[in-house]
């Protein structure tokens, strides 16, 4: 008789349903909905002539050519980079592998932004050190390489990008059931027709999953082409936006162009993700071994120390030389003066810390990004909880709209928080920290969903059926049997969002008011206002908060793992 | 000349022997197993002939040729050695159709396109794949995917076939058909196979000879019926069958079971042994008596369970502990039933 009453109860199941599907019609489906009515809608009308407007217009129309130029390239420079050393890695008898395996992973830990303004710092045209270096070598009047073009946007952009397929093709090679490349061999095929016919087929869905992930970023990737396009009037779609918000001091008219640039993203966005679904799911074949075997593994021989060498060169290059200029060049009296030691001090540093602006922005961007992740973490698992284990009405309505930020690029989600939480429902945001609050949420929701579901799913539904058959009541299941057991999901969901908002620059440099700039925003205005040396100071300080960050957390996790 | 030679074969990983001086000589048309538990180098063993091991001693000829020798510091790779090779996890490429997988070896080889359909149509016929060339191994069962592999190798007529525990993967009655296949396809073809298992059975049903291992080192080659029935010590003895171990005093021509020696005598001791024993005798081979009746060992019925067709039981000498199986048509014993057994072999191993 219980279960019949039951049925007609509010109980926690359907508090857990309507709950989940609130947080996600609030944070997520409204600002969507408002972006894409705004683009389309004037006054209650259909407007297509206004979209055709703006999309004629040669301004918005050279930004979209740039960002399919710019994520172009850096698909393709990533995926070569990310597939050799991947083989590398994985296929080779390279020494030092599982330590190159994890170097080669730190430019993911390192904002972009920050590179690019290393990078600028050393190859702008006239000012750059390597450009001063190369010019007087040379006599040369004009430096031969500009960082501050296209090409240079996408050599910084596939820096930090290539990680994406570097893990996927690396993980793709080391799984892959040795066996299938060894028939091969049995049969008669030698290494380089082994590689053509057999290994780069079966790993091919894996280098196209992670070109895809390069892609979506790249397209939706703001930092880099702000640093280096923006001064020389080079604009991707997420910097038009931001200039024409700017530019129009918040007036409808630049948000209206930033929504219908929005939705573009947001349906490009889509279409990538879909193509990547399909990639996986009709290419993935199965080819992870059964019984773990060691893959057959290449030997270098006398390319051993070479392309050894080659990896040490590229991280010093990409890694080492950027973080180091930057130190430098925050501790530098004045910018343009040689990186000698009787031109450095601490000074710099010393007064960021008396600056209001400075210390405001660690402080937000410390309270934000452990606020946000916490409670996206909260609400995350309530949502996985009823997407991987209640069977309810409605639950697909739930599941479309948690992979739905998956696919929404940080300034559109930006542009939906304006729209959402400037007065419009009772509620003003605007210019206060809050409104980034919001913002972080939606857009780390679809980690929090992506970890928390992994973990349910790890968790059998018979250890809930025997406890409620023990008499306990949902809630009681819940608090002592489903969130013990899902706590290691919790907690990496956690940092999954703490650490990248700690650094976040797109959606904050939308939102932000005079009191609530975060370390990115800082950094990036600093830059904006020609204090190359204040901003090196802050992003030295910014990089020993995230590498504190990192390796305190990687601790903390590795502690937990070895107690589970 | 063997068309399979092993000489002095050794393999050693750190400090650890994989396999230890393996002597072999394997005919043109054999089918010869590799049986023994995990870990004990029937795979390395494999492995070192298929060429994806080098050896660290030793010689391996085929056809009198030397495919890897510690001597010359020769080494012929894996693609130069045409042999064929069947996985346990199939190994069949993913990407490519049933047609494609079985003519890559054979495209590799660069034989005219006439001869390549020829030879798949073939060999797709006598692995009963003919109707699938154009199905991509998804699809399919593991079975087939396994038949798959096996037209694969045999395609390209290989000078040995090597099969490194082929059927594993597969359930249990399919596991069974499969051997015959496996049979049938080898004289067909004549092949020369070596086959590496650690299931007894499929070693027994498959092979002309087979050669049982433990840690690295060979314990006895023969033919599957020498092997059950003469095994040379206890552990080629327990590996293959069930087994009965008891130990015995040996006095006055008697063996006794050790503490039990108001039983009776288990059976009579081989000629001039004295001390103490391990006898040992299959299931199979020991009878029921009554408890009245004039022969036997005294014992008790401790536990009865049907297996279809036959009766188990598991019945107690003084502390010892022996199974015994017998057809159920020749009825059967309850628990607890006081009997005499009567074992009508026994061998003898120290104690």
């Amino acid at each position: 008789m219980e279960t019949l009453r039951n049925k007609r109860k509010f109980g926690t199941a359907e508090l857990l349903l309507t709950f989940s599907v609130l947080v996600l019609v609030v944070i997520v489906a409204v600002p969507v909905l408002l972006i894409i009515g705004t683009a389309f809608f004037e006054e209650g009308r259909l407007n297509l002539a206004a979209i055709a407007k703006v999309l004629g217009d040669p301004d918005t129309y050279m930004a979209l050519w740039n960002s399919v130029k710019i994520a172009t390239g850096t698909t393709i420079v990533s995926t070569a980079i990310g597939v050799f050393f991947a083989w590398l890695v994985a296929r080779t008898d390279l020494p030092f592998k599982r330590t190159m395996k994890a170097l080669f992973l730190v430019p993911f830990m390192l904002p972009s932004f920050i590179g690019a303004l290393a990078w600028k710092i050393l190859l702008s045209p006239r000012a750059g050190y390597i450009s001063k270096l190369l010019m007087g070598m040379f006599g040369l009047e004009k430096c031969p390489i500009d960082i501050m073009s296209i090409g240079g946007i996408i050599m910084v952009e596939s820096m930090y990008l290539f990680p994406f397929v570097f893990l996927q093709v690396a993980g793709a090679l080391e799984r892959m059931d040795p066996t299938l490349e060894e028939s091969a061999r049995i049969s008669g095929a030698r290494l380089m027709t082994i590689t053509r016919k057999i290994t780069l087929p079966l790993v091919m869905p894996s280098i196209l999953a992670g070109a895809l992930l390069v892609a979506l970023y790249s397209l939706a990737h703001f930092g880099v082409p702000a640093i280096l396009g923006a001064e020389k009037g080079i604009y991707n779609i997420p910097t038009k936006i931001y200039e024409r918000i700017h530019s129009s001091g918040g007036s409808m008219a630049g948000i209206k162009v930033g929504t219908i640039l929005s939705t573009i993203l947001v349906v490009t966005a889509a279409i990538i993700l879909k193509l990547q679904d399909v990639v996986l799911k009709k290419g993935q074949f199965q080819i992870i071994a059964g019984k773990s075997m060691r893959p057959t593994v290449l030997k270098l021989r006398g390319l051993k120390v070479p392309m050894l060498v080659v990896c040490i060169v590229y991280l010093a290059v990409t890694v080492v030389m950027p973080t180091v200029t930057i130190m430098l060049v925050g501790g530098l009296k004045t910018y343009g003066l040689p990186l000698a030691l009787k031109n450095l001090s601490l000074d710099n540093y010393v007064q960021l810390f008396r600056m209001k602006l400075t210390t405001d922005a660690i402080w937000n961007s410390l309270w934000l990004s452990v606020s946000a992740a916490f409670v996206t973490m909260l609400a995350g698992t309530m949502i996985s909880y009823v997407i991987v284990k209640m069977k309810v009405p409605g639950k697909f309505l739930l599941q479309f709209l948690g992979v739905l930020p998956f696919s929404l690029p940080g300034t559109v989600i930006a542009l939906g928080c304006i729209l959402t939480w400037s007065g419009r429902f009772g509620v003003n945001l605007y210019n206060s920290a809050w409104i980034i609050f919001v913002a972080y949420i939606a857009r780390y929701m679809a980690f929090s969903i992506k970890s928390n579901s992994a973990a349910l799913e790890q968790v059998s539904d018979s250890l809930e059926e025997a406890s409620r058959a023990c008499g306990a009541t949902h809630f009681q299941t819940l608090k002592n049997i489903v969130l013990p057991l899902v706590r290691p999901g919790m907690i990496s969901a956690f940092f999954l969002i703490f650490l990248p908002a700690l650094r976040e620059l797109t959606t904050s440099v939308l939102l932000y008011g005079p009191k609530s700039r975060t370390l990115g925003v800082a950094i990036y205005a600093l830059n904006e206002d020609g204090e190359t040396v204040m901003a090196a100071a802050l992003a030295t300080i910014a990089l020993l908060i995230i590498f504190i960050g990192e390796t305190t957390i990687r601790k903390v996790l590795n502690r937990l793992q070895r107690q589970e | 000349m063997a068309q399979l030679a092993l000489k002095d074969v050794t393999k050693r990983f750190g400090d650890v022997v994989a396999v230890n001086r393996i002597n072999l000589e394997v005919e043109k048309g054999e089918c010869f197993s590799f049986l023994g538990p995990s870990g004990c180098g029937k795979t390395t063993t494999l492995r070192m002939i298929a060429g994806f091991e080098d050896l660290d001693e030793g010689e391996l000829s085929v056809e009198g040729k030397v495919f890897s020798s510690s001597y010359t510091r020769y080494y012929l790779p894996p693609e130069d050695r045409d042999f064929g090779m069947v996985f346990q996890a199939f190994a069949v490429w993913p990407h490519l159709n049933v047609y494609r997988n079985v003519s890559f070896p054979l495209e590799i080889r660069k034989l005219p396109k006439r001869e390549i359909h020829e030879r798949v149509t073939r060999a797709l016929s006598y692995t009963g794949l003919s109707s699938k060339e154009h199905v991509f191994p998804k699809q399919l069962s593991g079975g087939e995917q396994q038949r798959i592999a096996l037209a694969r190798a045999i395609a390209i007529n290989p000078k040995v076939m090597l099969l490194d525990e082929p059927l594993s993967n597969l359930d249990p009655k399919l596991r069974e058909e499969m051997r015959f296949e496996i049979k049938d396809l080898q004289r067909k073809f004549d092949l020369t196979i070596i086959f590496v298992t650690h299931d007894q059975s499929e070693a027994m049903a498959l092979s002309d000879r087979m050669l049982v291992m433990r840690d690295g080192v060979v314990q006895q080659v023969d033919s599957p019926l020498g092997i059950y029935e003469n095994p040379v010590n206890d552990f080629v003895f327990s590996f293959i069958g069930l087994s009965n171990f008891v130990p015995v005093d040996i006095r006055g021509g008697e063996a006794f079971a050790k503490g039990a020696a108001s039983a009776g005598p288990l059976h009579a001791a081989p000629e001039g042994a004295e001390g103490e024993r391990r006898l040992a005798c299959r299931p199979s081979e020991i009878d029921l008596l009554p408890a009245g009746a004039a022969e036997g060992v005294k014992a008790r019925i401790e536990r009865m369970t049907y297996l279809g067709d036959m009766v188990d039981y598991l019945a107690s000498i003084g502390e010892h502990r022996v199974r015994i199986q017998k057809p159920r048509r020749a009825g059967s014993l309850a628990a607890g039933t006081e009997c005499r057994l009567r074992l009508n072999r026994a061998r003898w191993f120290d104690a």
